[in-house]
């Protein structure tokens, strides 16, 4: 590798070839020439950071999703015909039921390790969507979707939608109490949709609610539809981001124009290879050790047969808790039925969230004008508007999630079920707009903090006393690959306000635009602190070892200096 | 059904079971016959001492909200401070009193169970005296809520009265749900035969009556039956993080899965320990 | 632009254009980070304890090579549990759990755990971690990439001749769409059209109302004030010829409607809306089981208040007041069915609903 070079003091040895890899890379290669591709690929570097490797976790428990979903394929049966059961579970003994229910509670009672790949399945399917959220938020907030990544941006949007649509699916196979009450709302929900509800829904389940359509069909979109898709997408956000090579957050050494880190083999091949297998573990421990979704307690689905605490899993908790705070709107117009109270919350807000989560990169790009590429992570802080933006979809996410719950939280912290949904009601419009606005300073006051620091120094500590009897503490300066590190940020993009006439005294139609994004980019960079200049830098430095000077120059007249004096930097940072 | 019964009794039966249940079962309504007519015939002198004792008990400790009759209190609002209590029968007592929740300690939504503050015979006493006052269920007798001879046939049917008629307030589980207004359906778990026969029986606070007309004795105790054996049955999948549906399962995925691999990340993507050997050596 | 003066290009441009032109510049460019503090470079690399010491070096192998033996001993021991606990009727338990699940979970769990946890450390310890530096490669192609490519795509363009004849383009176009018809039509026969199915239901005049679950009918004098029964109409409970009439998907498509509670309060609590007065026998009333939000059936409750709360979303109604919304999502009351007494003293409907039951629908006022 012509451009790589390392931090080691002497180039890594380049170990004797291993004579059974090079026969089986030879033998490929003489029949489909890859070398030529892969030999990039091998050595390829990934930056290692924790955060990133949040998106790993949601890649790994998809494998395990395939994994144990085959296993599952085995012996589940997705048809609604009745049987009465007959298998070891004794207390639904002679029960009617669908025989998708009885190959659940076969799954669970009559095949060894059943229950436990059922469990490792339901459990790896709320951590890939979990993990997919995090990796996200992870991605937002340090800026990794700006230009050239967008296109993965909306690919992980797709995926994340993809997966909440494969995990409704899945969860409805087993036709339990639970699972078909979620079926019943499904159905109910595409009934409020205006003009089509009704032909909709009368398509879907084949004719009446529950039918004997809707469980075979859900199982082929859940083990061959949609699962093709989601591997497709994932293949494409995998393939670029080795295209594109992974961002990295700014560092000595690190630019935007290098990528920093250690190579794909051996040490990612390790370290990606043993973290599929941690997460495979830990998946399988929560599958020995928690219990999830036990259909047996639930029983078979009957309409007329319900229990407390009906919920979606956590990840379709949002829009039924939208769903719960929704007043009962409901309007007759023509003879025709419009049921604001399911349509907005149920089909309408998913579908505008879903909208936006899509568009933020776009949004952003609006707004700011920016073009540059981008391969440096900024801190969430170093940009406010956006953090804030973040968090305040989040505290909207977030609140309609605890109304999905609102029953449990009432039981659990023996408060008023009606309260909560009272409080959440005003909360969703007022807790977004305080979080914005929170969180939009927190951030300017922590870039502030970084400025001070990188003026002034750090505090060390250590309070010293002047001539005159006043007391000061110590500041030390930083070191210079923190110096660099906080100040290594792109300037703010903005839009120039515009001119309304042109150079040649054409009047420039677009300025009602450009004025409209100049103001935007105004508003979106205010109160941003920006990096001092070299000269003010120096400046403060001087300043501060002046004073220090002043001061030391005093502690020594009084004779005290011997426990401080001799203490560098360096070497107070370390304590 | 025809494939369950063969299998059934190819299983689970000698071919004189079928015989045996119907003759326990004939044996046991005979003798509950026996035992329980004679007692609801006569008054004898002790039940009425038994009584007064109650009477002095419940002047004590429960007239200043029932009244000194148990004819009730309503507050100047209208509201109810303490329901009257002729017609709810010795049950309610037995299971209002004896599971803590009368006499209440402060107003409120409900009524919590709590400790119990009087003893077995005071609460005989009490139930004595309010089921003097007008006619209402008595406590039932162990025989109805014993489910040591119910057969797994019953447990099946309890079930399905159970999903029926409770789940959708007291959870798929029995742990409780939530109801408007601050008010809960209680967790049965850890409750006994007794009283869940006694709440089914004459509805305390807003849980509703199921009557002996409508849900039959022994359909009672089927349910009765199907609880304990859900509740002695071993937890297949591990912990039931509370029973409390996906919620709690959310939370616990959240926790424990994403926090213990994020917690794995951190230590993946940690550099290792230093050594000072090396450098400027 | 109108105007297109090749000399003073630059000029003509639109402030907007001009912006665009400095940012691309700017790209990828160096000293677009050039900020007040030089680039002090890459960290010298220290080396660990197992670079320098090989006993640190060998106690990691070890620790490795432990952990991936741990692993297979794992490994064996979930076959172990496997053949040794026994599932089904007679499960063997372990402190309360499945004895089955909990071994085979742990064994599986910690078999790979030790794998994965071994490799990690691999890295960590063992393999080289000095940080290689790699630069990254534009995006986007080359300039001259990208002309020869948009020129060849050009080429293919004006050679297809597709834009010079607008009518094959469009008339391919419209065939295109077209060929969307038979895509959505033939999705046609995945459900029959709703017709009236969801406004009836099985009730009929005079019909029983029986006890769910064991379908025995329902006199008066056995319901208690407060008392709740969960019922359904006779019919679905009926046989003809030994076999039930409704069975399997019918059935549960019935139940879907036509399941119904049945309470009673005290007469003078309840407010019956004009109309509805006789509808009740003796504070007895009867309601629609399915929630008018999505459907849910709901049957919690309240004796003293006449509260009903559906589990799924809070609807709350009042059954005292003609199944009036009180609280929650829910847009309308809840359908009551009618009740009277037939000869022998039972309960039964005057009438089906008298409204559709369930939740709202486009249609829905159609009936």
């Amino acid at each position: 590798m012509s451009t790589a070079t390392t931090n080691g003091k002497k180039a890594a040895t380049v170990a004797k070839s291993n004579k059974l890899a090079a026969g089986a890379a030879e033998w490929v290669d003489d029949r489909v020439g890859l070398a030529g591709v892969a030999k990039k690929q091998v050595r390829k570097i990934f930056p290692d950071h924790w955060s990133f490797m949040l998106g790993e976790i949601a890649l790994w428990s998809f494998v395990v999703l395939l994994l144990t979903g085959t296993f599952l394929t085995l012996w589940f049966k997705p048809s609604m015909a009745e049987i009465h059961y007959d298998g070891s579970y004794d207390q639904l003994r002679g029960v009617a039921m669908s025989e998708a229910y009885a190959s659940s509670l076969a799954i669970s009672f009559d095949v060894r390790g059943g229950l436990l790949m059922r469990q490792i399945h339901h459990w790896s399917a709320m951590l890939f969507i979990a993990s997919m959220f995090v990796h996200m938020m992870r991605v937002y907030f340090t800026g990794a979707f700006r230009k050239p990544r967008e296109i993965n941006w909306v690919i992980g949007c797709l995926l994340l939608l993809l997966g909440s649509l494969e995990g409704f699916t899945g969860y409805s196979l087993p036709d339990d109490l639970l699972s078909g009450t979620g079926l019943r709302a499904a159905h109910g929900f595409t009934l409020s949709m205006p003009v089509v509800g009704t032909y909709l829904s009368f398509l879907m389940f084949d004719g009446e609610f529950p039918g004997d359509a809707i469980i075979p069909r859900m199982y082929t979109a859940h083990v061959l539809l949609l699962p093709g898709v989601l591997l497709a997408l994932v293949g494409l956000h995998m393939l670029l981001l080795v295209y594109q090579k992974h961002t990295q957050y700014p560092g000595p050494g690190r630019t935007n124009d290098n990528v920093v880190g250690y190579p794909m083999m051996p040490v990612y091949a390790a370290k990606a290879g043993g973290f599929f297998f941690i997460v495979f573990g830990v998946t399988a421990l929560m599958g020995g050790l928690m219990s999830i979704n036990p259909v047996w307690r639930y029983g078979p689905y009957d309409p007329s047969q319900v229990t407390a605490g009906s919920q979606p899993d956590w990840y379709m908790g949002w829009p039924d808790g939208a769903l719960r705070i929704m007043p009962g709107w409901e309007t007759e117009l023509l003879g025709f039925t419009l049921s604001w109270n399911v349509f907005l919350p149920i089909i309408v807000l998913p579908g505008l969230m879903f909208t936006i989560l899509l568009m933020l990169p776009f949004i952003e790009a609006f707004i700011t004008g920016d073009k540059r590429d981008h391969h440096l992570l900024q801190r969430p802080r170093n940009a406010p508007s956006r953090t804030a933006t973040m968090v305040a979809l989040m505290t909207f996410i977030g609140l309609l999630w605890a109304a999905g719950g609102n029953d449990i939280l009432a039981l659990k912290f023996s408060l008023n079920l009606n309260y909560i949904t009272y409080f959440i009601r005003v909360m969703v419009f007022v807790g977004p707009v305080l979080a914005f606005i929170i969180t939009r300073r927190w951030c300017i006051s922590l870039q502030k903090a970084d400025q001070e620091r990188l003026l002034h120094g750090y505090e060390s500590g250590v309070i010293m006393r002047s001539p005159e009897g006043s007391y000061a503490e110590k500041h030390l300066p930083i070191s210079a690959s923190e110096a660099y590190t906080l100040t290594a940020r792109d300037e703010d993009a903005k839009h120039p306000m515009p001119a309304a006439v042109d150079g040649n005294g054409v009047p420039n139609r677009k300025a009602q635009v450009q004025t409209l994004r100049a103001k935007l980019s105004d508003a979106w960079h205010s109160g941003n602190t920006q990096n001092p200049t070299r000269e003010e830098l120096e400046e403060a430095h001087h300043h501060a070892s002046h004073e220090l000077e002043m001061h030391e120059a005093a502690s020594h007249d009084d004779g005290q200096q011997h426990d401080r004096h001799g203490i560098e930097g360096g070497e107070l940072k370390k304590h | 059904m025809r494939l369950l019964t063969a299998r059934l009794s190819a299983k689970r039966r000698s071919p004189f079971a079928g015989f045996l249940v119907v003759l326990l079962g004939l044996l046991i309504t005979g003798g509950a016959y026996t035992l329980l007519s004679p007692a609801s015939a006569e008054t004898s002198a002790a039940d009425q001492s038994t009584v007064s004792q109650g009477r002095q008990l419940f002047l004590v400790g429960c007239s200043s909200c029932h009244g000194e009759n148990g004819e009730g209190i309503r507050t100047d609002r209208g509201t109810q401070y303490g329901p009257p209590l002729a017609g709810v029968g010795a049950a309610s007592v037995d299971f209002q009193v004896g599971t803590g929740r009368m006499p209440m300690a402060r107003p409120g939504a409900q009524a919590e169970k709590k400790e119990v503050v009087y003893s077995a015979e005071e609460i005989e006493a009490l139930a004595a005296y309010v089921a003097s006052l007008g006619p209402g269920p008595a406590v039932p007798e162990a025989s109805e809520y014993d489910t040591t001879e119910v057969d797994n046939e019953a447990v099946v049917r309890g079930g399905e009265f159970f999903r029926t008629n409770c789940t959708a307030c007291h959870n798929f589980a029995a742990v409780g749900g939530a109801l408007p207004g601050g008010k809960y359906a209680p967790s049965l778990e850890g409750v006994s035969n007794k009283h869940v026969y006694e709440a089914m029986l004459t509805g305390p606070q807003q849980m509703p009556v199921f009557s002996d007309g409508v849900l039959k004795p022994e359909e009672k105790r089927d349910i009765i039956a199907y609880l304990n054996s859900v509740q002695e049955q071993p937890n297949y999948g591990g912990s039931p993080l509370g029973s409390y549906g996906p919620v709690s399962e959310g939370l616990f995925g959240w926790l424990i899965g994403i926090g213990s691999l994020v917690g794995f990340a951190v230590w993946i993507a940690s550099s290792s320990a230093r050594s000072k050997k090396g450098v400027r050596a | 632009m109108t105007v297109d003066h090749p000399g003073v290009e630059g000029a003509t441009r639109g402030n907007q254009d001009a912006v665009e032109a400095q940012h691309a510049a700017g790209r990828n460019s160096q000293d677009r980070h050039a900020g007040p503090v030089p680039d002090p470079g890459l960290e010298e690399h220290e080396p660990r304890p197992t670079d320098v010491d090989e006993r640190a070096g060998r106690r990691a192998e070890r620790q490795v090579a432990l952990m991936f033996l741990l692993s297979a001993l794992c490994a064996l021991l979930f076959c172990v549990a496997y053949f040794v606990f026994e599932i089904g009727e007679t499960p063997d338990e372990i402190l309360g759990y499945g004895a089955s699940n909990v071994t085979l979970g742990v064994t599986l769990g910690l078999a790979l755990l030790f794998i994965g946890v071994g490799a990690i450390q691999w890295a960590r310890k063992l393999m080289s971690d000095v940080e290689v530096v790699e630069m990254r490669h534009p995006t986007a192609s080359s300039d001259a990439d990208r002309t020869e490519t948009l020129k060849a795509l050009d080429q293919g363009i004006s050679d297809s001749a597709i834009m010079r004849r607008p009518l094959i383009r469009n008339s391919l176009l419209g065939a295109m769409a077209m060929l969307g018809l038979p895509t959505v039509v033939l999705l046609r026969d995945l459900g029959p059209l709703p017709g009236d199915k969801l406004s009836k239901t099985v009730w009929r005049p005079g019909m029983r109302v029986v006890n769910d679950v064991v379908g025995t009918p329902i006199r008066p004098e056995e319901v208690e004030i407060g008392q709740l029964i969960n019922t359904q109409p006779a019919i679905l409970f009926e046989e003809e010829d030994g076999e039930r009439i409704y069975e399997g998907t019918p059935l549960l498509q019935e139940k879907t409607k036509a399941s119904t509670i049945v309470v009673r309060m005290r007469p003078d609590d309840i407010t019956p809306a004009e109309g509805r007065e006789n509808w009740g026998v003796g504070g007895i009333l009867c309601y629609s089981k399915i929630c008018t939000h999505v459907g849910c059936p709901i049957s919690l409750w309240e004796q003293q208040t006449h509260h009903l709360l559906c589990p799924c979303h809070q609807s709350t109604f009042d059954l005292a007041d003609n199944g009036k919304v009180v609280f929650g999502p829910a847009g309308r009351a809840l359908p009551q069915l009618p009740l009277m007494l037939d000869d022998e003293g039972y309960l039964v409907a005057q009438s089906d609903f008298t409204e559709p039951v369930g939740p709202s629908y486009w249609e829905r006022g159609d009936r």
